[in-house]
């Protein structure tokens, strides 16, 4: 260990100069806290599910300027991409994560799109990704990296395109990341929690989008039961 | 950054004498205050909130050494390499050491105010290396080589037309000025800047101690790309930014973009655990994390522990009166306002930052809305107190004190001067009943009339109605 660990630990100690005993109380009240998974306060607003966390997350998104699609199911969901990035001249050349639920959405079968899969290119115009989760309270995603999800695709092109099954939206931050505990244990490398596109009110205080990650983000809710 | 917060008073006065600063200042009252307000309404638990992250900040602080033990263990397990630094030169040491290990040339550097704190842009300028800041308000107090002036907002004193002129210069282009094009022509550049970093130096808003993992904040989502694209990510954070678990830290993020911008959330809230992992299509080959104590231990110690329960969140700068009047620059230092007030002296030593906390009125805005509720004026008055115990003030400043403490110690002088006083200036006012000037006053009666006094003191009156 490093002379300036030792130090600083040893000052630490000294300044706290807990007996034996208090030092046991003070181990024993930091294990039960970090046991408790409670949250500590949920505000109200919070406290949703359903179909009401739903309808939570796409006003909250909208209100960052998120653009919300539903869809019925995941064989939609090509139709509104390219429905999108027409509608804002973005060129159809898409760069999706290698995630199940885009290999089952039928890209490779359109012919008007180009499609590439894997990390983002700093060239790629459009990024399509899957949320783990959607949080109500803000309209939030919660993104994980992993081999199927690189975490530049959602940060890289200036569109980002995000699929998010309605059955994993839900009401606050800290049911998300129970979800998160209960599916990896430790955390993934990288967890994004991603409110509207990229922004900026460095200039004039004047809230600009696409400082440096995307100019549009458009949130698919895909709405199958068992679309996760 | 060179110490220049002895030079506070010509500093405030010619940041009042400033359009510009003036102009912008004035868009931070409007702004940040109107934006913070709403979001509150809108969040009817946030004081409650405030309640708990106060004590989730204190419980840290009380187990410093315990969770930073945690801390580090469940960090190395995930990969990353941790360091400690005792003070801002060996933090800047070991920062450097890793970028030569590895013969960085060109590092990206995302806002962090303890990089600010321990000098490391000029460090790794004079080590021949490139820096580039990412976040657009950093890069743009780059461009004008000037520290920044703010928390969140470095940029906030920069107008719209200087930044066209600082680009054009810089980039040898005319992007057009308004604020979409100069946004556009700083994501063009800094883009190339990002693509061709050997590393990158992020901050950290928290550390958590249950995964070993780091929490950035930012709404361009400058830090994921700093931190994403290069081989190399450094983190430097100091040793209080630990939270015990996700749980706690959410708590602290429901009030930090409120508090700051008065938005509900930041558009980029980034965990990160260790480097690139087996599979991962991106990320960093390598983390390196240097924790820095530089003297928060002894603040730890003393009176002043409050302080570190700050998140950086600078609602207590956008609610100063005094701050909002001259700006950051004017502190002399890279913390400003009321946290920096008493920050400052700490760090570069109270005889040389003594004006800093005489810098306010005392009216309690900034405690009122800190979301950690620290006691901002009283930690002012401690450094008050040791700035007179050091006999820092003036001799005429001390005298006049002196004697005014002598008097308001005797009740029955007191009152006999009060009224002589009172009497006196009603007499000397004349028909006007207010004073133009006034000698020993003049900073006083500069910018407005003195009202003469009417009727007597207020014990008079008392003893009067009383005897009725």
């Amino acid at each position: 260990m490093s002379e300036a660990r030792r130090t600083l630990f040893a000052r630490l100690r000294q300044l706290y100069a807990r007996p034996p005993e208090e030092e046991q109380r003070a181990r024993e009240t930091i294990a039960a806290h970090l046991a408790d998974r409670e949250p500590n306060l949920l505000p109200a607003r919070a406290r949703v599910a359903g179909a009401e966390a739903v309808a939570l997350f796409e006003r909250m998104a909208r209100r960052v300027q998120t653009d919300v699609e539903r869809v019925a199911a995941r064989s939609e969901v090509v139709r509104t991409v390219a429905r999108y990035l027409r509608y804002h001249g973005v060129p159809q050349r898409l760069r999706l994560a290698p995630h199940p639920l885009l290999e089952e959405a039928g890209f490779a079968e359109q012919s008007l799109m180009t499609v590439a899969r894997g990390a983002a290119d700093p060239s790629d115009p459009v990024g399509v990704t899957v949320a783990e989760a959607g949080i109500a309270e803000t309209g939030t995603l919660m993104l994980c990296s992993s081999p199927q999800c690189p975490t530049l695709l959602a940060f890289l092109p200036e569109t980002s395109i995000v699929l998010l099954p309605t059955a994993q939206v839900v009401g606050s931050y800290e049911e998300a990341w129970q979800l998160l505990r209960a599916r990896y244990g430790q955390p993934p490398r990288s967890v994004n929690f991603i409110t509207g596109p990229s922004r900026t009110g460095d200039i004039a205080q004047k809230i600009t989008l696409g400082a440096h990650g995307p100019r549009r983000l458009l949130v698919i809710l895909v709405e199958e039961r068992d679309a996760a | 950054m060179e110490v220049a917060s002895l030079h506070f008073r010509d500093r405030a006065r010619r940041a009042l004498a400033d359009a510009r600063l003036q102009q912008a200042l004035a868009v931070v009252r409007a702004g940040w205050q109107d934006t913070r307000a709403r979001a509150i309404r809108e969040l009817p638990e946030f004081d409650e909130l405030r309640d708990i992250a106060r004590e989730i900040r204190d419980h840290v602080l009380a187990h410093l050494d315990l969770y930073l033990e945690l801390f580090e263990a469940r960090a190395r397990e995930a990969g990353a390499v941790v360091h400690y630094a005792r003070d801002a030169e060996e933090a800047r040491r070991i920062v450097l050491e890793l970028l030569e290990a590895r013969n960085a040339r060109r590092v990206t550097k995302s806002k962090s105010m303890v990089c600010e704190e321990i000098g490391l842009a000029e460090a790794i300028e004079s080590a021949g290396m490139t820096r580039v800041e990412t976040d657009l308000g950093e890069y743009i107090i780059q461009l004008a080589n000037e520290p920044p002036s703010h928390l969140i907002g470095p940029a906030v004193h920069v107008t719209q037309e200087r930044i066209a002129e600082l680009f054009a210069h810089h980039h040898g282009t005319s992007p057009g000025d308004s604020p979409e094009d100069l946004v556009a022509e700083a994501r063009r550049v800094l883009r190339q800047r990002y693509l061709e970093a050997d590393a990158g130096i992020t901050g950290a808003n928290f550390l958590v101690a249950e995964s070993g993992s780091i929490i950035t904040v930012t709404n361009e989502g400058n830090a994921e790309l700093t931190q994403g694209l290069p081989r190399l990510h450094i983190v430097v954070a100091s040793i209080e930014k630990l939270v015990p678990r996700m749980e706690d830290a959410f708590t602290l993020l429901r009030l930090l973009a409120r508090s700051a911008t008065g938005q509900e959330f930041s558009a980029y809230t980034t965990v990160v655990t260790g480097p690139k992992r087996e599979g991962d299509l991106d990320g960093p080959e390598a983390m390196h994390l240097v924790l820095v104590d530089n003297g928060r231990s002894n603040l730890l110690a003393g009176r002043l522990r409050p302080i570190l329960r700050c998140i950086r969140c600078g609602a207590c700068m956008n609610h100063c009166p005094v701050y909002l009047a001259v700006g950051g620059h004017a502190y002399g230092w890279v913390y400003v306002g009321p946290m920096g007030a008493v920050l400052t002296p700490h760090f570069v030593g109270i005889e040389r930052a003594y004006p800093l906390p005489e810098a306010s009125t005392f009216c309690g805005r900034c405690e009122e809305v800190c979301p950690v509720r620290i006691p901002l004026p009283e930690l002012m008055r401690y450094w008050r107190e040791e700035a007179w115990r050091r006999q820092l003030a003036s001799a005429l400043a001390r005298r006049a004190l002196a004697l005014w403490a002598f008097v308001a110690r005797r009740p029955r002088l007191y009152r006999m001067l009060a009224d002589l006083a009172t009497r006196t200036l009603a007499r000397l006012a004349g028909r006007r009943r207010r004073f133009r000037r006034l000698p020993f006053a003049g900073g006083w009666t500069a910018a407005r009339d003195l009202p003469a006094p009417e009727g007597g003191t207020f014990l008079t009156h008392h003893r009067r109605a009383r005897r009725r």
